[in-house]
């Protein structure tokens, strides 16, 4: 027996859906059997939110009186300098980014205060940003300099666009070397003196959808507190990797570009972080709902902590030299209880993606369809998927040529 | 036995006085040094965990007192900024004292103020900064 998107959106529509929690779909699974849960179940909920640097917002600030070209100038959003390379009030800011007077890692370990995420968070926020933009002046773009506050509520467009979310697994970073490193899996304690981790695992969306076959490019989600969409596949996106039986990949493998309204979002869902010794960045809160079609579905989204499983990676040499090999894999239910063994070593294990946040934004996202103010979507196009041949490559240096 | 945990400040003209050791020797108090920061012609800052007998701790603070030492209860001096914790739990290995867990039910990060011993470790690592230092 399978059920369409279609007949699952009417029965949102007449209050008749059975729609829970990627955590709840566990125990339903579990008691009753796959055949029954898919029977039973219209949709599960996923929810994740951790830190996710390829986030970013685009804003068309309106254009000013006369007009100014900011377009291949410069602009700054709070001393963030944001991109401008579009046309004259179209800018793009990248949470990355940092404040020109920064002394980023020249005063090592950096604190990295203030950034892109910063800006944004507090844009959403409501809160007034400082805008200082330069332009070189044109016959039609006369101005070459505007100040000014401005707010989301009075801008043409805010629309948050993040080429990689929400990651298909990740690394346990570890630290065997005799000095701490300070990295964007945060600060690591020489000789294995802990184990960090970055997952909603068993809530995770991509962990309920291992193939990609309700998850696709045009997919309506929770974006930020608010509704968005699946884009396209995000950046690094690598479907081709070894995955476990039950369809989990063992590597991060599968990513989303993400998009959506951000002055219908919230500050609580995008909250701008700082990486000691590494920069600042985005925290997002991504859920995407997954319609259980039939009982291969419902199986998917069954999945548990147990059954998912991450690589031990050596942050000191492996990771940043790009040489291969891990201390092994461990189970995301391993991770949770507070410490793994790594090379005959009990290490502790941290999170740096909120599980209770990550519980919040299923529990949002169910609450949402149950109130029929969320309907589901059928993709426009698929993902490329584990037999595509979509790979991640690493860049193939080559000598620059004089006078190419 | 007592214990507890104290911030002293003291003025200026006080810093290159022996207090710590009068502690010791007058009142028979034994003490941890949690944190200290005494620089010379500048206002000093001390937190102690003091370990003894508590009418002579009582005896002690009077003694402080006396000499216009302020003293504050400790456990105030790190506290969480409940709004911007994400409740990621990227602090609970840097906490020596294990006054940051995970709750296992609700997976949220519990601190628990009277276990800080304000080494100041959580405060870096927290990437949404929500652990604020008072003093």
């Amino acid at each position: 027996m399978s059920k369409t998107i279609q007949e699952i959106n009417e029965k949102i529509k007449k209050g008749q859906a059975v729609i829970v929690t990627a955590e709840e779909m566990i125990d339903i699974v579990a008691q009753k059997g796959e055949k029954h849960a898919a029977q039973e179940v219209d949709v599960v909920t996923t929810g994740t939110f951790g830190p996710m640097c390829s986030s970013g917002m685009y804003v068309n600030l309106g254009h000013s009186k006369p007009r100014i070209k900011i377009g291949g100038g410069t602009c700054y959003l709070n001393d963030v300098p944001a991109y401008c390379g579009f046309a004259a009030v179209d800018i793009y800011l990248g949470c990355t980014q940092t404040p020109d007077f920064d002394p980023r890692n020249t005063d090592y370990p950096g604190d990295f205060r203030y950034g892109g995420g910063h800006v944004i968070e507090e844009f959403v926020a409501g809160k007034d940003i400082k805008l200082v933009a330069t332009a070189y002046g044109t016959d039609c773009y006369p101005r070459k300099k505007l100040e000014t506050m401005i707010n989301i509520k009075d801008v043409n467009e805010a629309v948050l666009f993040n080429p990689r979310n929400a990651y298909q697994n990740y690394n346990v970073a570890v630290n065997p070397s005799d000095k701490v490193l300070y990295t964007y899996m945060g600060t690591l304690r020489p000789k294995f003196g802990n184990a960090n981790y970055c997952s909603a695992g068993q809530l995770s969306p991509l962990m309920n959808d291992p193939f990609y076959k309700t998850i696709g490019i045009g997919t309506r989600i929770f974006l930020g507190g608010g509704i968005g969409y699946v884009a396209w596949n995000g950046t690094q996106h690598n479907p081709g990797v070894k995955r476990k039986e039950n369809g989990i990949p063992v590597v991060p493998a599968a990513t989303l570009a993400l998009i959506g309204d951000l002055k219908q979002m919230k500050p609580e869902w995008l909250v701008g972080a700082s990486f000691l010794g590494y920069g600042a960045t985005l925290t997002v809160g991504v859920g995407i709902p997954i319609p259980i079609l039939n009982e291969e579905i419902a199986k998917y989204t069954a999945v548990k902590d147990e059954d998912i499983f991450a690589p031990i990676v050596d942050y000191s040499e492996n990771y940043p030299k790009v040489i291969p090999g891990n201390f092994g894999e461990v189970s995301y239910a391993q991770l949770r209880s507070g410490k793994i063994t790594v090379q005959g070593k009990e290490v502790p294990t941290a999170s740096l993606s909120s599980y209770s946040k990550a519980r919040e934004i299923a529990e949002t996202l169910k609450d949402w369809i149950q109130k029929k103010e969320f309907l589901l979507t059928d993709p426009v196009a698929n993902l490329p998927g584990a037999d595509s041949g979509t790979t991640f490559k690493f860049i193939q240096e080559r000598p620059i040529k004089n006078g190419d | 036995m007592f214990t507890k945990r104290v911030v002293m400040r003291y003025p200026t003209k006080l810093v290159d006085k022996p207090i710590v050791s009068k502690l010791v020797k007058d009142y028979n108090l034994d003490f941890n040094i949690l944190k200290a920061s005494v620089t010379p012609n500048e206002e000093g800052l001390l937190v102690l965990e003091l370990i003894g007998d508590r009418k002579n701790y009582t005896k002690a603070m009077e003694y402080l007192k006396s000499l216009h030492v302020t003293i504050q209860p400790f456990k105030h001096d790190i506290t969480r900024n409940e709004k911007r914790c994400t409740h990621c739990g990227a602090c609970i290995t840097a906490c020596p004292s294990e006054a940051l867990v995970v709750d296992t039910k609700t997976k949220k990060i519990l601190f628990n103020e009277k276990k800080c011993i304000a080494c100041e470790l959580c405060i870096p690592i927290c990437p949404v900064r929500a652990m604020e230092m008072h003093y």
